[in-house]
């Protein structure tokens, strides 16, 4: 090692002592994680951006109160609030609505609880099925059979000058 | 002119020398007898190298924008020159790779390639499975249809089981809180970049590896595996008997990959690229959302487990399964690798094949899903045309009895067959268990009007079995005609019973 340096350092160079050698050593460490936080930081927050980014309530009108016969289960579509420019029909969201007897309204997500597929109402039978693993719910929502966990989610619901307005919101996790 | 490109090809190896390097790599030296048994690694590189190339191609037309990938789609499948084709192979390809990686890794697994000192190739080989089955999951949601926006909901259901982060989570596969403009371009940039640049990493490793360890020798009964003289053996067969890889062993690998090509080729060209769906409309809901074939059995799996296994087995069952593959060579580096000594190895292979097998025939029989496809009953099945039993029949069809059971060939799978279930059950069997419903069965109390339900019943009862009670749909008659069941009575016990 010693002659290997002598011979190699016309310009007088001193080998670097054991010390100095671990502390460049460490410097270099320290500045290659530096720079790689410096790139990552941007990186990893432009990708999770999403999660941070704001989905504000909006009150979507669906349709004319006295348009949806009482007793009648729709599925009626609305957009997500804010969507993004090309986010076209994939910002469309849809709801089970019913209008009961006295007059109240219920939203019910289409979002199987078990695995979220779209669950269907047979009028007929009075009740939601699930296309993937037989999940079946009530008309209120409850659960029916299958392996669901629990009662299909609801959106809130409020008329608004005659018009039936659903709150938009997060994709219901379960 | 010939010299001059000698020349030219001397010159470059004289700076680079690559030409050595590649011949050297190309003809060192592998143990003898190796086989058709050994061409399913190189084959797996074939088939990812076509889906590289082919899916540059693809990405060349290709526009990751949610609300246009499908038109794109459209255009590629219909319009583009050979771009039917072109899809088919992407996905035929990717068929083939989940395939070889599978044969690949049950052969390595059988012949106990994976002990000393390739434990850390099996590694390698165990991340490269999960990496394959990342592409198939993210590429099919590439196919931007309905059943792509769906399966992307499941996924992210999926990962919303977890405990604290499982909401996080879900929304991070999303892009957001609904399925919407972000979501396609990120599951774009996963598939096309990040894990194929993660597979070309570890291919890296996978091959030095195979390299700095030499492939296994073929195994032999009685001769175990001892790290202590294991690489003097293995030196000793590679100077004695060593054959140059190419071409003395490398021809079968040629042969082979060329098949799996024409076969991919073939099989794009006959039966072209999985159909697309309906546009990826959120809104609209006739869908039954399924997996591509190689993650079908896991779907099947998560219907058949016991509702309330779901969230473990979601959480856990992947987990396990890499724990298991991971500890693989840490358990069994060493000892027998043929299998005729290893019963228990080849015993293991057996069940977890014949597991998948099952579950994949009962995933294509889907008998958990409803038959919402169910017509009604035909008047030669019911037996009569008018009167309760043909009015019960029509509500077992309406009420959606007939989407979960059968009778006489007709109807779904999810409950039990109901031909003969006036041999089994009594009415007064039949409307509790109407009124009450049961595990996986709706209540109907409240559903049916008295009437119905003594129709349904009437009509349940005549179900019999031609041999047990001949002339059952007469006799089931006449007891309706001869007075009504005491339902009201029924109704009110059951009721109580919920």
């Amino acid at each position: 090692m010693t002659n290997d340096t002598e011979n190699r350092a016309p310009s007088g160079e001193a080998p670097l002592s054991p010390e100095r050698r671990a502390f460049v050593a460490r410097l270099s460490l320290g500045l290659m994680g530096l720079a790689a936080a410096l790139v990552a930081v941007p990186v990893v927050g432009f990708i999770i951006g999403p999660l941070i980014r704001k989905f504000p309530d909006v009150w979507r009108p669906v349709g004319k109160a006295e348009d949806f016969s009482v007793g009648k289960t729709v599925r009626v579509s609305f957009r997500d609030p804010s969507p993004l420019a090309w986010a076209g029909v994939t910002a469309e969201t849809a709801a089970w609505l019913r209008r009961d007897g006295s007059g109240n309204f219920t939203a019910f997500a289409i979002n199987c609880t078990h695995l979220g597929c779209p669950v269907r109402w047979l009028p007929d039978a009075n009740l939601f099925m699930c296309p993937c693993h037989g999940g079946v719910y009530y008309s209120d929502g409850r659960v029916a059979g299958g392996p669901p966990p629990r009662p299909l989610f609801q959106y809130p619901v409020r008329i608004n000058g005659g018009m039936v307005e659903i709150r938009t919101s997060a994709v219901p996790i379960g | 002119m010939m010299n001059l490109v000698r020349g030219l090809i001397d010159a470059f190896e004289e700076r680079t020398g690559l030409l050595k390097i590649m011949g050297d790599l190309a003809r060192h030296p592998v143990p003898p007898d190796t086989g058709w048994w050994y061409v399913f690694g190189s084959a797996t590189v074939v088939a990812f190298m076509i889906q590289v190339v082919t899916g540059i191609a693809l990405s060349t037309s290709y526009i990751s924008s949610s609300g246009d990938a499908y038109q794109a789609l459209q255009f590629i499948t219909t319009q583009a020159l050979m771009g039917n084709l072109l899809r088919g192979m992407h996905y035929f390809g990717a068929s083939a790779m989940v395939l070889l990686v599978g044969i690949h890794m049950t052969q390595v697994f059988v012949m106990g390639c994976y002990k000393y000192p390739r434990e850390f190739n099996w590694v390698t080989g165990v991340v490269l499975l999960f990496l394959t089955l990342a592409m198939g999951f993210t590429g099919q949601l590439l196919r931007w249809d309905q059943n792509a926006v769906w399966s992307i909901v499941v996924g992210a259901e999926q990962a919303g089981r977890m405990p604290i982060v499982g909401p996080m989570l879900a929304h991070f596969l999303l892009a957001g809180k609904t399925l919407g403009g972000a979501t396609l371009s990120r599951f774009f940039a996963f598939h096309v970049f990040f894990i194929p640049a993660l597979i070309f990493a570890v291919v890296g490793i996978h091959l030095y590896l195979v390299m700095h360890d030499g492939i296994s020798e073929p195994p032999v009964a009685g001769e175990p595996v001892d790290p202590a003289t294991y690489h003097e053996k293995y030196d000793q067969l590679i100077e004695k008997r060593g054959v140059p890889f190419w071409p003395d062993a490398a021809w079968r690998d040629v042969v082979f990959c060329v098949a799996v090509v024409i076969a991919i080729v073939a099989l794009a060209a006959i039966f072209g690229p999985p159909k697309l769906d309906n546009p990826p409309n959120p809104s609209l809901l006739a869908r039954d959302p399924a997996p591509d074939w190689y993650l079908l059995w896991y779907f099947a799996l998560l219907a058949l487990i016991p509702h309330k296994m779901t969230t473990p087995v979601i959480l856990l069952a992947p987990l396990v399964g890499i724990i298991v593959l991971l500890v693989v060579p840490i358990v069994s580096n060493t000892g027998e690798r043929h299998p005729r000594n290893r019963p228990w190895a080849v015993g293991a292979v057996i069940v977890i094949v014949m597991m998948i097998a099952t579950l994949w025939i009962e995933a294509i029989r889907e008998p958990w899903s409803p038959d919402f496809a169910a017509q009604p009953l035909s008047a030669a099945i019911v037996g009569v045309s008018g009167g309760p039993i043909a009015n019960g029949a029509k509500l077992f069809h309406e009420k959606g009895c007939e989407f979960c059971h059968q009778i006489s060939g007709n109807g779904g799978h999810r409950g039990p067959d109901l031909s003969y279930v006036g041999n089994r059950l009594t009415k007064d069997d039949l409307t509790i268990r109407i009124m009450n419903g049961g595990y996986n069965m709706p209540a109907y109390a409240g559903n049916l009007s008295p009437q119905d339900l003594e129709d349904l019943v009437i009509f349940l009862g005549s179900r019999r079995h031609p041999e047990a009670a001949a002339g059952a749909a007469a006799s089931g008659g006449k007891e309706s005609a001869s007075g009504p069941l005491p339902i009201s009575a029924l109704v009110a016990r059951s009721v109580r019973h919920r």
